[in-house]
C-alpha cells in the first residue's frame, strides 16, 4: 500500500531519517518500533505530508505523494498527541470533517464504545487530555479508512479506554484493514501486529514478519526480539573492551 | 476553501478579543460623535485611529491567531486538503471578522445618530475601504511573521517592531530626509517613500478627500499636489494591494514549505 524509498530528514542539524526503506503491506498490522527519538512519528508524517522529506520518494498505492491531497481521504490519522481548535466542540470537527471527507458511510463505533456522546457538545478546551485522546482515537476510524495510521495510540489513555480501542484495532485487523501503530510500548504490541519495522537513529534495522523476527533472533516475544536486535552494538564494544584488557 | 473559511469563523467569532475590537471601534465613534457632532469630523478624528490602531491590532491579533492555527492546521493537513487552500481558508477567517468588526463598529453609531448624508457617505465608504485594505496589509504581514518564526514570543516582538517602525518610524525617516536635503526638490522620493509604507497610504487615501492634507503632514500635502484626486486614490488603493499580495506570497511559500 505504501512504499517509501531512500527518504531522509533532517530538522537544523539533527539527522532525523536517514534513507529509510518501507513497505506497508495491504490488510496487515504494521508495528513500527523504535527508542524515543527514533523518528516513527516523523516517519508517519512524511507519509501524510505534513512533513516534507529532504530526499527520496514516497508511493502510495503506486502513485507519489507530492504535494497532492486526495489520497488523504483514505488515510486516517490519529496524532500522538492530540490539539484541536480550542473553541471548536467535537461535533463541529465531526461535522467539518464529514463536510470534508463525504458522506460516506460512518463508524461510530468508538464514540459509543468510549462513552464520548456526552462530551461531543462541551468546547475542545475544556476537555481534558484523556477525554481529547478518546476524542483523537475516535475521530481517526470515523471515516472507515482505508489506511490508519495510530502514533502511540495508547499513550494517555486510561487502562479501560486503552483496551477498549485495542478490540477495535483487533476487529478492524480481522476486517483486513491495513494499519500503520507507532509504539514503544512493545508488550502492547505484541497481540496486534503482524509485521514489523524496527528503527534505530533514523534508519530501519529490521523489517518483516513477527515470526521472522521472532525466528531471526531466537526469542519468544517481541520484547525480547527487539531487545536482541539492539544488544548486538552493546555486546560487540564489551567484547572489544575485554579483547583488550586481557 | 469556503468550508475552511466557515469553520475558522465559526472558531474565530467566538473568540472574544474580535467582539472586544468591534467594541471598541463603536464606542470611540459613539464617543466622537458626542463630542464633535456632525459627522464628517467625527471621521476625520477616526482617521488617525483607523491608521494608527487597525495595523497594530491587525498585526499583534494576526500573529497570534496564526501560531494559534497551529493545531487546526495539523489537524486540517492530515485531510484531503491542500496546503494552498487552507492557507487561502485561513487567511479570510483572519481578515473577515476583523474588517467585518471595525466597519460594524464604526457604522452602527453613524447610523444611530442619522448623520450620514450625502456629504459624508463618500468618505465614511473610503474610511472603511481604507481600514479594509489596511487589515489586509497587516495581516499579510503578521502571517509572513508568524510563518517564519517559530518562536510566539519572537514573532510577537517582531510584529510590534514593524508596527512601530511603519507607524512612528517612518515619520522619522521622513522628516529627517526633508531636513537633509531642504534645499533640493522632494517631491519624487517623498512619493516614492510614501508607497514604501502601507499606513501613510493609508492616510494619503483618507486624507486626499478630506481635503485637509496639510494638517496631515508633509507627504500628505506632497501626495496631493503630485497625484491628487482619483488618479491619487486609485494608485494609493494599487499600493496597499500590493503590500497585501506581496508578503501574502511570501507567507504562502513559507506555509507550504513548512513540517507539521
Amino acid at each position: 500500500m505504501i512504499s517509501a524509498r531512500g527518504v531522509s530528514k533532517r530538522f537544523g542539524r539533527l539527522q532525523v531519517l536517514s534513507s529509510v526503506d518501507l513497505d506497508i503491506v495491504p490488510g496487515q498490522v504494521t508495528a513500527i518500533v523504535g527508542p524515543n527519538a527514533s523518528g516513527k512519528t516523523t516517519l508517519n508524517k512524511i507519509v501524510l505530508g505534513l512533513v516534507k522529506r529532504d530526499a527520496g520518494h514516497v508511493l502510495f498505492d503506486g502513485q507519489p505523494i507530492n504535494g497532492d491531497a486526495a489520497y488523504r481521504s483514505r488515510i486516517g490519522y490519529m496524532p500522538q498527541i492530540a490539539r484541536f481548535p480550542e473553541n471548536l466542540c467535537a461535533d463541529d470537527l465531526v461535522r467539518m470533517l464529514t463536510d470534508l471527507r463525504g458522506y460516506g458511510s460512518r463508524d461510530e463505533e468508538l464514540i459509543d464504545a468510549l462513552a464520548l456522546g456526552a462530551v461531543m457538545r462541551t468546547p475542545l478546551r475544556v476537555l481534558s487530555g484523556g477525554t481529547r485522546q478518546r476524542i483523537n482515537a475516535a475521530l481517526a476510524f470515523l471515516f472507515r479508512p482505508e489506511l490508519l495510521i495510530l502514533d502511540e495510540p495508547t499513550a494517555g489513555l486510561d487502562p479501560i479506554s486503552s483496551s477498549l480501542l485495542k478490540d477495535k484495532i483487533l476487529r478492524e485487523r480481522e476486517a483486513g484493514r491495513t494499519l500503520i501503530v507507532t509504539s514503544h510500548v512493545l508488550s502492547e504490541l505484541e497481540e496486534m501486529v503482524d509485521r514489523v519495522a524496527f528503527l534505530l537513529d533514523g534508519g530501519i534495522r529490521f523489517s518483516g514478519t513477527k515470526q521472522e523476527l521472532k525466528q531471526s533472533t531466537g526469542e519468544r516475544t517481541l520484547e525480547r526480539a527487539i531487545a536482541q536486535l539492539m544488544r548486538p552494538v552493546a555486546l560487540d564494544a564489551t567484547a572489544l573492551k575485554v579483547r583488550a584488557a586481557s | 476553501m469556503l468550508k475552511i473559511v466557515r469553520y475558522e469563523l465559526q472558531n474565530v467569532l467566538r473568540s472574544r478579543y474580535v467582539i472586544a475590537y468591534g467594541l471598541f471601534f463603536l464606542l470611540i465613534t459613539e464617543t466622537l460623535l458626542r463630542l464633535a457632532g456632525s459627522s464628517p469630523r467625527t471621521l476625520l478624528s477616526l482617521l488617525n485611529v483607523v491608521v494608527l490602531l487597525i495595523p497594530l491590532v491587525t498585526i499583534v491579533f494576526g500573529t497570534i491567531y496564526w501560531h494559534g492555527t497551529r493545531e487546526f492546521t495539523e489537524l486540517l493537513l492530515a485531510q484531503p486538503v491542500r496546503r494552498s487552500t487552507l492557507f487561502h481558508g485561513l487567511f479570510a477567517g483572519l481578515v473577515l471578522p476583523l474588517s467585518a468588526a471595525f466597519a460594524i463598529g464604526v457604522t452602527i453609531p453613524l447610523a444611530l445618530h442619522r448623520t450620514i448624508g450625502p456629504d459624508s457617505i463618500g468618505l465614511l465608504a473610503l474610511m472603511l475601504v481604507t481600514g479594509v485594505a489596511l487589515t489586509g496589509v497587516f495581516a499579510a504581514l503578521a502571517v509572513l511573521i508568524a510563518g517564519l518564526v517559530d518562536d510566539r514570543l519572537k514573532g510577537l516582538g517582531l510584529a510590534l517592531g514593524v508596527w512601530l517602525l511603519l507607524t512612528l518610524g517612518y515619520d522619522a525617516i521622513m522628516l529627517g530626509v526633508t531636513v537633509w536635503f531642504a534645499d533640493r526638490p522632494l517631491e519624487g522620493p517623498l512619493l516614492a517613500l510614501t508607497f514604501a509604507n502601507p499606513v501613510d497610504l493609508g492616510r494619503v487615501l483618507l486624507v486626499l478627500r478630506f481635503d485637509v492634507a496639510a494638517l496631515m503632514g508633509y507627504t500628505g500635502a506632497v501626495f496631493q499636489r503630485q497625484l491628487g484626486g482619483l488618479i491619487g486614490t486609485l494608485a494609493a488603493l494599487g499600493g496597499l494591494a500590493a503590500w497585501m499580495i506581496i508578503p501574502g506570497l511570501f507567507a504562502l511559500r513559507a506555509f507550504k514549505r513548512n513540517d507539521y
